[in-house]
């Protein structure tokens, strides 16, 4: 089969290039001095890319185009500079409904005026092939717009992140799943307006309906997933464009999202099919009001606190999300620092789930100028426990519940955690005895030997303790 | 280009995309998913396309420009901003 494509040989192989050079502004992200110019081969590469597309094409109307671009532009470096780095989960989900609407656009105008992409056959119709890439990259590309729009309005609190369940739910998204395969199949034979449509409102409903039941615990996979489905998106307009680049790039994204949610599952132990499946998190809130006990346990303050930290040798910091709803994190480095000046060695370590998306809670200490060779990952730092004289959990709650260990009947059985228990004193930044983590679930560690909880605002216990060093 | 050259570039590139996400270093996630954003706005090629086209075809194309230079222009400078915050031990 060959196609009418008139993309003369210089612009493939600079596609190609703007391939390459996406490829290596990944690769520059293996650690934090090579990602900066990683970054900008992502920016030659999308240069390379804009250009290319502009020279082989007739260029009359540059001038909407350009406008166009800048008006996108300000809007997206404008946004960029303004967000709190908190809100960085919303933003990516902002964006990728973004890349799901353009990829829906492009779909919608190809099928409208196929001429111009070069993918009309000799008997006047589009493609079959290209009918098939188009339907599935607007499929895919309508399900990333409308899951995204979701999962912002869940993460930004427009929504409530208890998972919404529908009766049948299963049933129902399973046939307009199969609905939409089918339709894209038929579309091969019959490229009627009403087929293309059909596809589009189908993905546009099953996105929103496979989000809805997902519940905020979980959304660290959501975004992740939704990143590889925004990859994927564009990977099947490359097909219908026959570009290299834009292949490229869909691989790229598509494995990179792919591979973040399963990072995250693995870190919750959960299933990616229990994730997708929706609910997780209902429940949990019931479990969570009897969860009190009366058992003893250990109240301190700021002085104890300051003074235990201060006589130590090795001190890890073990922050959770609550340390970031409490603004704490700067005063947090500030301890730290005061700390060192005791000679105390400070690690923090991160719990992949830690924030609200995956690698969150390293953006967040790093914006309170915490070094990043002090952080460090679970499973390179949990064997130090032992040989730790203060843990101090802020913030954090299911990622040091040795339930997680131990107790097979536990929500979070299985799960990866920090073994703080092994410390010689656990300092517990808690808000009170009554709220327990997302899980709902009770912690052992507040009730042993050496954990002093520090019952407080966390902001404002550190402070306190900042104060008695 | 026919068919099968572009599937087998797209399928190295998802081993290629495998192992170059996997050496992504965990502190640098979301960094990482903030880049892959502003990347897969490479849609804006199709985007491009379609706006030198005519009729509804080039205002939906139009449309789609400016949604994706949102992404690419705030997907690279949130990047930005976030690298240049990882900061060594200096002191």
């Amino acid at each position: 089969m060959s196609l009418p494509h008139t993309v003369p040989s210089w612009a493939m192989l600079a596609y190609l290039a703007a391939g390459v050079l996406f490829i290596l502004a990944l690769r520059g992200l293996s650690s934090p001095a090579s990602s900066r110019r990683g970054n900008r081969f992502g920016m030659a590469g999308m240069l390379i890319a804009v250009v290319t597309t502009l020279a082989i094409h007739d260029l009359a109307s540059i001038g909407e185009i350009l406008a166009a671009m800048v008006i996108g532009g300000l809007v997206g470096i404008l946004v960029a500079r303004r967000i709190a780095m908190t809100a960085m989960p919303q933003l990516v989900a902002a964006f990728h409904s973004l890349v799901g609407l353009a990829a829906v656009l492009v779909a919608a105008a190809a099928y409208l005026a196929p001429e111009g992409f070069g993918i009309v056959g000799a008997d006047g119709l589009i493609l079959p092939a290209s009918r098939i890439e188009m339907g599935l990259g607007v499929a895919i590309g309508a399900i990333t717009l409308s899951g995204s729009i979701i999962a912002f309005l869940k993460l930004n609190g427009n929504l409530s992140g208890a998972p919404i369940l529908l009766p049948a739910r299963h049933a129902i998204n399973l046939l307009i799943l199969a609905a939409i395969l089918g339709l894209t199949v038929w579309f091969v034979f019959d490229q009627s307006p009403w087929v293309f449509w059909t596809v589009t409102a189908l993905s546009i409903l099953i996105g929103f309906l496979l989000i809805i039941p997902i519940g905020g615990a979980d959304m660290p996979v959501v975004v992740s997933m939704l990143n590889s489905y925004s990859g994927w998106a564009a990977a099947a307009m490359g097909f219908t464009l026959h570009n290299v680049a834009m292949v490229i790039t869909g691989a790229l994204v598509g494995s990179s999202g792919a591979i973040l949610s399963y990072i995250m599952c693995r870190a919750m132990n959960r299933s990616f099919f229990g994730v997708i499946a929706g609910g997780f998190g209902a429940a949990a809130a019931d479990a969570g009001a009897g969860a009190k006990t009366d058992r003893p346990w250990k109240r301190g303050s700021a002085e104890d606190a300051a003074f235990i930290l201060k006589e130590a040798q090795q001190v890890i910091v073990i922050p959770g999300y609550g340390m970031a709803v409490a603004q704490a994190q700067h005063v947090v480095r500030e301890m730290a620092d005061k700390l060192k000046e005791h000679g105390v060695r400070v690690k923090y370590a991160i719990h992949p789930v830690a924030g609200r998306m995956p690698g969150h809670m390293n953006v967040l200490l790093a914006e309170a100028q915490v070094p990043y060779d002090e952080v460090f990952e679970l499973e390179d730092i949990n064997g130090e426990f032992a040989q730790t004289d203060v843990a101090f959990v802020i913030g954090a709650n299911d990622v040091v519940n040795p339930a997680a260990r131990t107790d097979r009947t536990s929500p979070i059985y299985g799960m990866p955690v920090f073994d703080v228990q092994k410390a010689k004193t656990v300092l517990f930044v808690k808000r009170s005895m009554g709220g327990v983590g997302y899980a709902g679930v009770d912690n052992e560690v507040f009730y042993l030997d050496q954990t002093i909880m520090l019952l407080a605002d966390a902001k404002k216990m550190v402070e306190e303790i900042v104060k008695a060093l | 280009m026919d068919f099968l050259s572009i599937l087998s570039i797209f399928v190295l590139a998802c081993f290629v995309g495998y192992y170059v996400v996997w050496s992504v270093t965990p502190a640098l996630h979301t960094p990482l998913m903030a880049v892959t954003n502003a990347i897969s706005s490479v849609i804006v090629v199709g985007a491009l396309i379609a706006a030198t086209g005519a009729g509804l075809g080039k205002w939906l194309g139009l449309a789609a420009v400016a949604f994706a230079s949102v992404n690419i222009f705030g997907g690279f400078a949130v990047t930005e901003r976030m690298l240049a915050m990882y900061k060594k031990k200096g002191r």
